[in-house]
């Protein structure tokens, strides 16, 4: 039975997608879908992409990456120029997009391979640096393409897809992401990925291939950022490099910290929560009010991140957990919630702690915790 | 040299002017259980990264079973056949302790299977991972930590901290184990039952163990042959007891 229910917890995002899409496309048979809405789905799925990607490399592999729209962008350039060649020959269906897929992707991953030599050499600051600089240079090398090839400053069109039903596409490319990388983070493969983050050299003298682990993690990121980009050109209608500045890498970075570092679920809950904000934000504060938008976006960030974080609160919380409360009610065998990451998740077996035992693990009081860290920061 | 696990010819390291090893010649036979030891800075633990290519040695060479593991990268000497557990521990902290073995059975030829296997989980994946969790669990119980198994690395106690790095050296199979201070930090009765540990991998998995220890019960315990290090050369090498007794020996880690 605990087998079964840990199996429930790893495909719960499988099927909450699924079901919210195919719940989605009924209602979008009787009449067509409000176009905001179809916007805000759209991008809604190109960031859960983008977030979940980007987690395999800060969340699984432990590096800090800033140039996560740079690989976007290069999908979103080549994704929208094939397809603008390919549509009057090809009719503008699904064969045009998939090939501007394969293209955009295929290009992107090109992409990871290139920053991922770099990354090999590099940890930490370092790298994050790099691929600040890599994502600035993506931007500005479109930025000065002439207006035949990629458009240049003013941008470049694509051609216009029938809206009606990308968001089912969109969402389809979602289910797809997540089934490949958490099939990489729940395979041999994916372990030693974890295992360099946890310790590099303790990684290399087991004999796990560093450089090599290092570069898929890299590649495989940026292909999938290379698919949000492309999505993004047919969503949008016109592709403008400047939109993928640093700001955006930010913007996904805080997708991933906010879920929780290695916490697939987390990623795609908060890529959901903070682009549904931000887009109210902007139907909400118009005119003179515009100015207020990333003061409340910022202000609501904080807030998110004190409720998560601090003491008071997470032991507030712990005490008033429903599902611990339930759980000590039906004194259910629990699955062990100290384990940390998804990757895990895949190898508890049930085992035979009580869930006071669990909840002991993280209920070292508050105050105990900063006495301990007091005293070392004076020593 | 057909006798010899491990053979190392002249080794040796400088860092610029410093020669931290030099003219360092072990002979290790198969099945031995090997002591290096020495005074603190005598060089050890540098012999140590040179032999799993953490450093490459400026001079000299080393032979794993005859064949010349010199300038290799460390993931390929240990794919070679030499494991080390490390003087500070280092696990992978965040992962389960099965998990922990299982990095090491990473690259075992039994558990094959593709990235590509993986991404679309082919049943080759299932059977892999399968087998491997089995081969894991095998191995935890010889370290009797298979109640630990879905624990996080770093809550385990200190005693077994050690015994599952070792039991991830001995899930890469290699042909030699080195222990760096294998018993540092512990209590006399984990320092016991971590005797009996050693003699059990020696017998049961037909290992050569090379180890570092400051511990003098512990070394002549449980060492056939030691070699002494100091300043970085070889002072004295020659079976546990006659070496120990050796008057340069005491002079160097006494003084005077």
């Amino acid at each position: 039975m605990n087998i079964k229910k840990i199996k429930w917890n790893h495909y719960i995002n499988y099927i909450v997608i699924g079901i919210f899409t195919v719940v989605l496309t009924v209602m979008s048979l009787n009449g067509p879908l409000n176009s905001s809405l179809l916007f805000l789905l759209e991008k809604v799925a190109i960031s859960i992409i983008l977030a979940v990607s980007l987690s395999l490399v800060v969340g699984f592999l432990g590096e800090l990456s800033l140039g996560h729209a740079g690989f976007m962008c290069v999908g979103a350039y080549l994704g929208g120029k094939v397809s603008a060649l390919l549509v009057p020959s090809l009719g503008n269906g699904i064969a045009a997009f998939l090939i501007s897929l394969a293209v955009g992707a295929g290009v992107a991953a090109l992409c990871g391979v290139i920053i991922g030599i770099p990354a090999l050499r590099l940890r930490g600051d370092y790298l994050a640096i790099v691929t600040l600089a890599f994502g600035e240079i993506v931007k500005s090398v479109f930025q000065n393409t002439s207006k035949e090839t990629f458009g240049g400053a003013i941008g470049l069109n694509t051609p216009r897809y029938d809206k009606k039903y990308l968001f089912i596409i969109a969402f389809t490319l979602v289910l797809v992401t997540l089934a490949i990388i958490q099939n990489f983070i729940r395979s041999k493969h994916g372990r030693a990925v974890t295992a360099i983050r946890d310790n590099e050299i303790a990684a290399r003298a087991t004999g796990i291939n560093v450089t090599k682990y290092k570069l898929i993690t890299f590649t495989l990121s940026a292909t999938f950022a290379g698919i949000a980009g492309v999505l993004y050109s047919y969503s949008n209608y016109t592709v403008q490099s400047a939109k993928f500045g640093y700001n955006y890498s930010i913007e996904i970075l805080v997708m991933v910290v906010l879920g929780g570092m290695g916490k697939i679920n987390g990623s795609i809950i908060a890529a959901t929560l903070i682009t549904y904000l931000n887009t109210k934000l902007a139907t909400v504060l118009t005119g003179d009010l515009a100015v207020l938008q990333n003061l409340f976006y910022a202000l609501i960030l904080i807030v998110i991140v004190i409720y998560n974080n601090a003491p008071a609160l997470k032991q507030f919380r712990n005490r008033y957990d429903v599902s611990a409360i339930l759980k000590k009610i039906f004194k259910h065998r629990s699955d062990p919630s100290h384990v940390k990451d998804d990757a895990q998740k895949w190898d508890v077996v049930p085992t035979k702690i009580e869930m006071n035992e669990v909840l002991s693990v993280d209920m070292v009081p508050p105050e105990m915790k900063d006495y301990n860290k007091g005293n070392g920061g004076k020593k | 040299m057909e006798n010899y696990i491990l053979e190392t010819k002249d080794m040796g390291i400088s860092f610029g002017g410093l020669k931290a090893a030099q003219n360092v010649n072990l002979r290790i036979k198969k099945n031995q259980i090997y002591g290096l030891i020495g005074p603190n800075g005598a060089g050890k633990t540098t012999v140590f990264n040179l032999l799993t290519g953490v450093y490459k040695p400026t001079a000299g060479t080393f032979y794993l079973d005859g064949e010349e593991l010199k300038g290799l990268s460390q993931e390929k000497i240990n794919q070679k056949g030499i494991a080390r557990t490390f003087q500070n521990i280092r696990l992978f902290n965040n992962m389960t302790v099965v998990r922990n073995v299982m990095v090491g059975l990473h690259n075992n030829p039994q558990f094959k299977c593709s990235l590509w296997e993986s991404l679309f989980r082919l049943p080759r994946h299932f059977r892999c991972e399968k087998e491997m969790r089995a081969k894991a669990k095998e191995l935890l119980c010889i370290f009797d930590l298979e109640d630990e198994r879905n624990n996080l690395a770093c809550n385990l106690p200190y005693g077994k901290q050690r015994k599952l790095e070792i039991a991830r050296a001995l899930a890469t199979d290699p042909k030699l184990l080195l222990l760096d201070e294998p018993a540092a930090g512990m209590n006399p009765h984990e320092t016991e039952d971590l005797v009996r540990t050693i003699k059990l991998i020696r017998d049961r998995f037909d290992m050569t163990i090379l180890l570092i220890e400051h511990d003098m019960k512990f070394v002549s315990g449980l060492c056939d042959e030691i070699t002494v290090l100091n300043f970085g050369t070889v002072l004295t090498e020659g079976k546990t007891k006659e070496a120990l007794s050796n008057p340069e020996v005491v002079r160097a880690y006494i003084g005077g």
